[in-house]
């Protein structure tokens, strides 16, 4: 069997043996499987409203999916994408109503700002790392406690109370073509952000020396050193890079789903998602974008599972869950391939 | 005659490329029996078949007469084989009890029962003269005591057969000196070993008989009492081969290399280097000898930038590269073929034409503006693929599915064509079978007959002897002293290395040291 048509089969194969698994349990507990299904179905591709929608929900997770696999090809576990996004957003919604601008100047400047705002708060664990060998996983999830309670502060103390004002429309990531075709959901450029990002991120892990350099670090640090690379460096430009992204996850939230930045009571969860789309995508940009896609589409659509099939909400995350742990799964998937197309050589 | 591993017929293949071409191997009970053939024969790969880490795709395998379907390494464990693969498997920082133990504890109660194992383990090793202590961690022991551990782990399995897959390779001459005496101790008590080995001398030595397999196909097997080393070697590569490297009278010219007074330590802090003194000419190969733990290593991770300096200098060409990046140094001119190469000298997980631009993938022509331009260092590693005879499919396949000599082919290739003016060659022939050596010496000895200096770092005094044209001793930190290759031998080697200096009305004509 050929290496592409078995990485295509093996999430597909995946995703199927997950949702026999969810159709089980929801047996087992007393719910109707098929109902759960078609809601899950019409929460995702219902209407051209929930397609919208549904497309919306995947631009934050491909980014924050990228964020997590770009830092992961250089060895790195940046656990901290919540934080940096969340700086992101406070950054892109303060460019955003604080200024007034042209848009051929504003959008740039606050996707810039919320860039830069998640690659500072992804230099400092970088740094840390680089300089004095200090794990990066606690320091990035110490630094998302820190964003979450620092933008708290900052936006309360700038609008004086839990929502801060709309951002002005030249910031705005708005798509009315896409609002008229998708019966006024939220869906806007954001995705053109998020897929070009993809596309930037494959071209410099592939093409480009930064990857290079970046890729065998990763692999080796020994080898790296020898072959004159300069970790430590390698180690922040990493960081930074990935906390941009995830920067950037943070303004699409602010540009484009909700136009505003409010106090938060907890993490938004996305950062964390990225994790696990990152590793669905298998830590590779272009896989990013089925992780994205499947981890979105599951999240957005179940959200009509309660809804349509009465089924509950602690129901509903179980059944996704096991989807995604068999997704994740996928060698075992891969063993059962090998087996399977050794015994027909065999005959 | 009774046999006790049979495997008949043995074929292996990787995608398109047959590794196994019906390959039999048949090994009676109380021999040592030798698996020899080129880097990339298949050796490697048809001892994993046995030990269950590879299925074959046809063939059969008997043990002890009973044929068998060996579907993972537990399965050969419980048929009584056990393998000591080349590089290591243990956990660093467990104790030999644990690492022997892992996967398959002991338990009383419930709970790990170490004491019993470390015995047990302790029982064993007295038993066949390895003396390992039990409770020793595997970070602090020696590369020889850490290959022992290998061994007390087949044995505490239970393993009747051994498989030895290049064991001598990353051992010194000590340490080889030990383990066959240890090989032979295992026959003594009715074990059954097969060696992989590329030195002829230690098949000649230990081996009963040996089965010879070129490029996946078995030749035939001998008995070592009926054979030699030249036919040996002929019937492996499939042409005769020269044991030493012809060459030339050198012809130094200026000096192009120098080390004053230089001190570096060790990652805990001691000194390893205390005030070395060395220089190298133009269109000179100076061979560094000396027992494992002198200094050498320090010495060429100081001079390629992986170590810090603590005092003295070095200068290439005039110009003063003490501390510099290793990168700067690169630049200057030094080429350096590492000791460990997959520690330093590949990235595993890129392919052949990628480690083959590890060092220059930053300049015209393999990128320009920060963007690679993979046609070019494709074709840059076709061209070392073909020149040096790299074995591998193709150039994107990756560096980690190479055998172990074709890696090192790869490093030889990309350090030689840069064309430095100093190369420092490190176990530049470690794991290298004879053919390949006698070609890489070759290279060695082109590369001074053009002009260029070589420093070549060995712990085979044949090959030092053979390559070089001056000879610096090493001996705690210091250059005990220089000899010139052509009248010294063995013996006056091994005494200076053990740290005798020689008087200057010794028989040894020494040459002039550092400044005399
Ligand atoms: N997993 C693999 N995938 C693809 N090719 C492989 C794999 N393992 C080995 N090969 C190829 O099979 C051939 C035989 O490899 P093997 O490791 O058995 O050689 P060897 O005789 O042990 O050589 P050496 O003396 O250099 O260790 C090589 O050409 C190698 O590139
Ligand atoms: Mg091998």
């Amino acid at each position: 069997m050929s290496k592409s048509l078995r990485n295509v089969l093996i999430p597909i194969l995946a995703v199927i043996l997950g949702l026999i698994v969810g159709a089980i349990i929801m047996l087992i507990s007393g719910y109707s499987p098929i109902l759960g299904y078609t809601a899950l179905w019409n929460g995702i591709f219902g209407d051209l409203y929930t397609i919208g929608e549904t497309i919306r929900q995947i631009t934050p997770y491909l980014l924050a999916g990228l964020a997590v696999a770009f830092a992961f090809k250089t060895g790195l576990f940046n656990i901290g994408v919540e934080g940096q996004l969340i700086v992101g957003w406070f950054a892109a919604a303060y460019v955003g109503f604080s200024f007034e601008l042209p848009m051929y100047l504003h959008i740039p400047l606050a996707i810039l700002a919320a860039g830069l705002a998640g690659g500072l708060w992804a230099f400092v664990p970088g740094i840390l790392k680089a300089r004095l060998g200090v794990n990066e996983v606690v320091v990035t999830i110490m630094m998302n406690y820190i964003a979450l309670h620092i933008t708290n502060a900052l936006i309360r103390a700038i609008a004086g109370k839990d929502t801060s004002e709309r951002i002005h429309e030249t910031a705005s990531l708005r798509n009315t073509f896409f609002e008229e075709i998708t019966d006024y959901s939220r869906l806007h450029n954001g995705i053109f952000l998020a897929l070009i990002a993809v596309v930037v991120i494959w071209f410099i892990l592939e093409k480009t020396t930064l990857g290079f350099e970046l890729k065998a670090v990763g692999f080796n640090q020994d080898a790296s050193k020898y072959a004159g690379m300069n970790v430590k460096k390698n180690i922040v430009i990493s960081m930074v890079i990935s906390g941009f992204l995830a920067g950037l996850a943070g303004a699409t939230e602010a540009l484009g789903t909700f136009e505003y930045v409010s106090t938060k009571g907890g993490m938004t969860g996305i950062g964390f998602d990225g994790i696990a789309v990152a590793i669905l995508g298998a830590n590779n940009p272009l896989g990013v974008i089925f992780g994205a896609t499947l981890f979105g589409a599951l999240k957005y659509g179940s959200l009509n599972m309660p809804n349509e099939a009465g089924i509950p909400e602690e129901m509903v995350s179980i059944i996704i869950a096991i989807i995604i742990f068999f997704v994740a799964c996928g060698f075992i998937f891969q063993l059962f391939l090998d087996k399977l197309s050794k015994k027909k050589e065999v005959k | 005659m009774e046999h006790v591993i049979e495997m008949l017929n043995i074929r292996k293949v990787f995608g398109n490329f047959v590794a196994n071409d019906n390959i039999t191997l048949q090994v009676k009970k109380g021999e040592i029996h030798a698996l020899l053939g080129e880097n990339g024969a298949g050796k490697s790969t048809l001892m994993n078949v046995l030990f269950g880490l590879y299925q074959p795709d046809g063939g059969e395998i008997r043990v002890k007469g009973k044929s068998v379907n060996i579907t993972d390494p537990n399965v050969a464990n419980d048929l009584g084989i056990g393998m000591v693969h080349q590089h290591f498997m243990l956990v660093d920082n467990f104790t030999v009890t644990e690492n022997i133990i892992l996967g398959s504890e002991p338990t009383k109660r419930g709970s790990i029962d170490i004491k019993t194992a470390s015995e047990e383990i302790a029982r064993i090793s007295k038993n066949y003269g390895l003396d390992v202590d039990p409770y020793a961690v595997i970070s602090d022991i020696s590369v020889g005591m850490q290959q022992r551990v290998e061994i007390l782990k087949t044995l505490y399995r239970g393993a009747e057969i051994l498989i030895f897959d290049e064991p001598t390779a990353t051992l010194t001459p000590q340490e080889i000196t030990e383990l066959i005496q240890i090989m032979k101790r295992l026959i003594e008590e009715g074990k059954s070993i097969i060696l992989i080995t590329h030195k002829l001398k230690e098949i000649m030595e230990v081996a009963d008989r040996v089965t010879v397999i070129r490029r996946g196909k078995g030749i035939g097997t001998v008995n070592v009492s009926e054979t030699n080393p030249t036919e040996l070697a002929s019937l492996m590569v499939g042409r005769d081969v020269e044991f030493t490297t012809e060459k030339r009278q050198s012809n130094p010219k200026e000096e192009v290399f120098r080390i004053s007074d230089l001190l570096v330590k060790d990652y805990r802090g001691v000194e390893k280097i205390k005030g070395l003194n060395l220089s190298i000419r133009r269109g000179e190969i100076l061979g560094i000898a000396g027992v494992d733990g002198n200094g050498q290593t320090e010495l060429i991770e100081a001079i390629t930038g992986l170590r810090k300096v603590e005092s003295g200098s070095i200068t290439l060409n005039n110009k003063d590269i003490t501390n510099l990046r290793p990168r700067k140094i690169t630049e200057s001119g030094i080429g350096h073929i590492p000791q460990d190469r997959h520690k330093h000298g590949l990235v595993l997980n890129y392919s052949v034409g990628e480690n083959v631009a590890l060092q220059s993938y930053y300049h015209a022509p393999y990128s320009k503006a920060g963007v690679l331009n993979y046609k070019v260092i494709y074709e840059k590693a076709r061209e070392i693929i073909s020149q040096y005879d790299v074995r591998t499919q193709s150039e994107y396949e990756l560096a980690r599915a190479l055998s172990g000599g074709n890696q090192q082919k790869v490093i030889i290739g990309r350090e030689v064509e840069r064309n430095p003016d100093l190369l420092i060659a490190a176990q530049p022939t470690r794991g290298l079978d004879v053919g390949a050596i006698e070609f890489i010496h070759k290279r060695l000895i082109e590369q001074r007959d053009n002009g260029k200096a070589v420093l070549l770092i060995s712990f085979e005094l044949d090959e030092i002897l053979n390559v070089s044209d001056r000879i610096a001793v090493i001996f705690e930190g210091e250059i005990i002293d220089i000899v010139d290759a052509k009248h010294t031998s063995e013996q006056e080697l091994g005494l200076l290395m053990a740290g005798q200096k020689l008087t200057k009305d010794s028989t040894v004509q020494s040459l002039q040291k550092e400044g005399e």
